[in-house]
């Protein structure tokens, strides 16, 4: 029998192949698309609505879902359906979310006088301000209020600014001090331990430099209660849906908008401004509001030191395994084994670095070095070094199997035609072989970032935690602090998504940090692809 | 176009000029010497029992059919030989009277008397000043003044130096294969060398560019001596003035290049000139 012309072109297997990689692409934008709605929609500020149940309740907020209603092997399951509120105002209602069956609700409006309150803590305030006070003056009521407002909350935000400035910066700066003074003490303490010497001098500079930084420290704590004093004196009192009422410091206002008054292009505002918000800020109430930056600075940190200390490594290793081993049974043992520990689970590295990085390297440091402070740990602990370490052992079987292809990849008539002018292997190697292997190397080295940057798991048993106080970079000597713990946008995620005491407000966080985390690893990943290429543009091998 | 003309016609033009140039070059000192040399890769073995002396200042041609062991008698006159894993020489080869295989040698030297055109151009990706002085940053010299020198004077040398003089800075691999090969000699020049050593530096070349490399080697004989590979027998006839024939690793025929091409002694020989086999 002759089968179809089209069957013995062999079209089948271009479906096959087709439909494959089709189903991959489909998978993948999937993904990305789930990912974008869910999260990019959380920061969009959306009408705030008034329904009016029968029974003569009334609530406001914002519908953030609806759905058909489960009710198995009755007639109306799956015909009715319910929508889920978000309330804010969780320290009048104790929740801030809730369900609403479709079929009791009376009426529905949006009421123009309704506003959305971002605040220090509790979550978001929704209702209508109703009097502006000054201490005990009333400053305006009704309708009066909002305009009298907004100038109180820019200098709200002004007023944060400074407070931060002082409570974050000054203070943690005297407090830094005073720690290095009192480590400093316990150093001379052990010191006078060992040979007995008393060391009253060196006792007393440290005393007189604490009483210093407590002076400091008294002088900035005034000046502290000074500000807050006057940034704190003006409150707002709202009215809730139910009539309830909250009096909230304007201090404690990051945003509030009108929801309902709002044109496309306020709310584009809004929503540009929770967006940088979320970017650039710290997280407040337990990571589920505020912004995620110290987990951006944290991965962005901990993949650049992963990179400096896997890409080295690996081509040096790579470097001797293609060009100086002989080759034979012994290279190529060792070859499968750096392929298999490139399959070898996160976790297991993730046990090692904890148990040789952080407690048999580290120990040994903080014993040889920082003996005064034990028993408390300095680098025996988790931090971005030894979480950078153990990600970078990670990912070096990637690199060195990414350089020695490009390194047998470089033209041997190259090598020769250095050899052949008087050059030495290592002169070879240095100045033809590394620079024309160069571009292969840096895919290893995205590869390796790819892996490293979305690995959580060894992060987490190695220096990783839910909120860093402060960044392992910042202005004290000597700058960048390898022994401090970290954030990473992928335990993060985690985090929030698993870890959090309120799952409804948490779970936006969810996918607008899993947005962050992809944007983070495709913009280290370009950056090196265009130094790879401009490379591969520098380098590029003659055609014949 | 002279890449066709006939070996008969070409025996006789090279033999009325080759009897001038043995006057002016070819001072009939021996450059090279190598003395019964066997080479073998693992257990076959490539050369068998080579002796032969080859002249200062003169161009001596290889040839032969393929895997006949010229090119591999020609790198181990620069020890290249000695970058692949399991070659064993024996026998002594000595460069104006330095045994280049003693143990007192040093390798780095060696090749930087003896340079090397390889079959392929194969200049490095880097601007093609910097192919030229390549040899010369290696070895240490830094001296822009010097290096400048060096290059303009390599290039001129290679004949190439009015076609690039104006875009050093460009990539060697900008360049057409002709341009390219001429680099790659300019380059082996660069470091002065004794000796430079071709294995079959036109065979990727079209007739034009393969006549330049050709008038090349006319000129670079009065510096340099010149041992060349090819499998152009013609290109033997016209460029060279002693011509060695090889068959399987054995040395059949060694003379000047116009008697071997004229009255061969060995029927071997003979039948490969006339193109009856290889």
């Amino acid at each position: 029998m002759k089968l179809p012309l089209s069957i013995r072109r062999g079209d089948p297997m271009v479906w096959f192949t087709g439909s494959a990689l089709g189903t991959c692409l489909l998978l993948i934008a999937g993904l990305i698309v789930i990912v974008l709605t869910n999260g990019l929609g959380f920061f969009w500020p959306s009408a705030l609505v008034e329904l009016t149940l029968k029974d003569g309740s009334k609530w406001l907020g914002e519908e953030i879902r609806r759905q058909a209603i489960p009710n198995p092997g009755s007639d109306d399951h799956l015909r009715e359906h319910r929508v889920q509120l978000k309330l804010g105002n969780r320290d009048l209602l104790g929740y801030d979310f809730k369900w609403i069956d479709e079929k009791e609700i009376a009426s529905r409006r949006e009421p123009a006088d309704a506003f959305y309150v971002e605040r220090r803590e509790y979550g978001p305030l929704l209702g209508t301000p109703v009097a502006l006070k000054d201490g005990e003056r009333v400053l305006a009521e009704g309708d009066a209020v909002w305009a009298a407002l907004q100038p109180l909350v820019a200098k709200a935000e002004h007023d944060r600014a400074a407070i931060e400035q002082i409570e974050k910066h000054e203070i943690g700066e005297i407090n830094y001090r005073i720690e290095q003074q009192r480590l400093a003490l316990k150093r001379i303490e052990y010191r006078e331990k060992q040979d007995g010497v008393k060391r009253e001098a060196e006792r007393a500079a440290v005393a007189a430099a604490v009483a210093a930084q407590e002076e400091r420290f008294r002088g900035k704590q005034q000046e502290l209660d000074r500000l807050l004093a006057t940034a704190a004196t003006t409150y707002v009192t709202f009215r809730a849906a139910d009539g309830a009422e909250k009096e909230l410091s304007t201090l404690d206002i990051y945003r509030i908008y009108p929801a309902n008054q709002l044109g496309f292009g306020g709310r584009l505002a809004v929503y540009a401004g929770r967006i940088w918000e979320f970017m650039s800020a710290d997280p407040r109430e337990s990571n589920t509001e505020g912004g995620i930056f110290p987990a951006i600075f944290g991965t962005v940190m901990m993949v650049i030191l992963m990179s400096l200390m896997a890409v080295p490594f690996g081509v040096l290793a790579a470097l001797y395994l293609r060009e100086y081993a002989k080759q034979g049974p012994l290279v190529r043992i060792v070859r499968i084994a750096v392929n298999n520990l490139a399959g070898v689970p996160s976790i297991v590295f993730g046990v090692f670095g904890l148990g040789f990085f952080v407690y048999f390297v580290g120990g040994g440091i903080d014993r040889m070095f920082f003996p005064e402070a034990l028993p408390t740990p300095t680098y025996g602990t988790g931090g971005i070094l030894w979480a950078s370490l153990t990600l970078a052992l990670l990912t070096v079987p990637v690199v060195i199997v990414a350089s020695e292809e490009a390194l047998a990849a470089v033209p041997r008539s190259m090598r020769e035609a250095s050899i052949a002018t008087g050059a030495t292997k290592f002169q070879t190697i240095l100045h033809v072989v590394l620079p024309a292997a160069a571009p292969g190397i840096l895919t290893g080295l995205i590869l390796a970032m790819a892996r490293g940057a979305g690995e959580v798991a060894p992060l987490m048993i190695t220096g990783v935690v839910k909120l860093a106080p402060e960044l392992p970079l910042d202005g004290f000597f000597p700058f960048f602090h390898p022994d401090r713990k970290f954030m990473h946008l992928g335990f993060h995620i985690y985090d929030v998504g698993f870890q959090s005491p309120n799952v409804e407000a948490a779970m936006p966080m969810v996918y607008t940090t899993t947005i962050f985390l992809l944007l983070i690893i495709v913009a280290l990943n370009l950056t090196a692809i265009v130094v790879r290429n401009r490379l591969r543009r520098k380098y590029q091998t003659s055609a014949f | 176009m002279t890449a066709v003309a006939s070996p008969q016609d070409t025996g006789i033009r090279i033999r009325t000029e080759v009897k001038t140039q043995e006057t002016s070059a070819g001072t009939g000192h021996s450059a090279i010497s190598i003395e019964n040399v066997n080479l073998s890769y693992g257990d076959n073995q490539a050369l068998h029992d080579i002796s032969m002396e080859i002249g200062e200042r003169q161009v001596t041609a290889f040839i032969g059919p393929s895997g006949c062991g010229k090119s591999t008698l020609l790198r181990c006159l620069n020890r290249m030989n000695d970058l692949i894993d399991d070659v064993t020489v024996t026998g002594r080869i000595t460069v104006r009277g330095q045994d280049i295989y003693s143990p007192a040698t040093d390798v780095i030297e060696v090749r930087r008397r003896v340079g090397m055109v390889f079959q392929k151009s194969n200049p490095f990706p880097k601007s093609i000043y910097e192919n030229v002085v390549y040899g010369l940053r290696i070895a240490g010299i830094s001296d822009k003044k010097v290096l400048d020198e060096a290059c303009e004077r390599s290039l001129r040398g290679a004949a190439l130096w009015d076609e690039v003089k104006d875009r050093l800075d460009e990539s060697g691999l900008g360049l057409s294969g002709g341009q390219m090969q001429r680099l790659c000699i300019a380059r082996a020049i660069a470091v002065e060398p004794e000796i430079i050593l071709m294995d079959e530096p036109c065979s990727a070349l079209d007739p034009i560019a393969t006549l330049k490399i050709e008038e090349l080697i006319y000129s670079l004989k009065e510096r340099y001596t010149i041992v060349i590979v090819t499998h152009n027998l013609q290109q033997a006839a016209r460029v060279s003035d002693r011509t060695a024939f090889f068959w399987l690793g054995r040395l059949v025929e060694y003379d000047q290049t116009p008697d071997m091409f004229t009255r061969p002694k060995d029927k071997l020989t003979e039948d490969y000139i006339t193109g009856r086999f290889g």
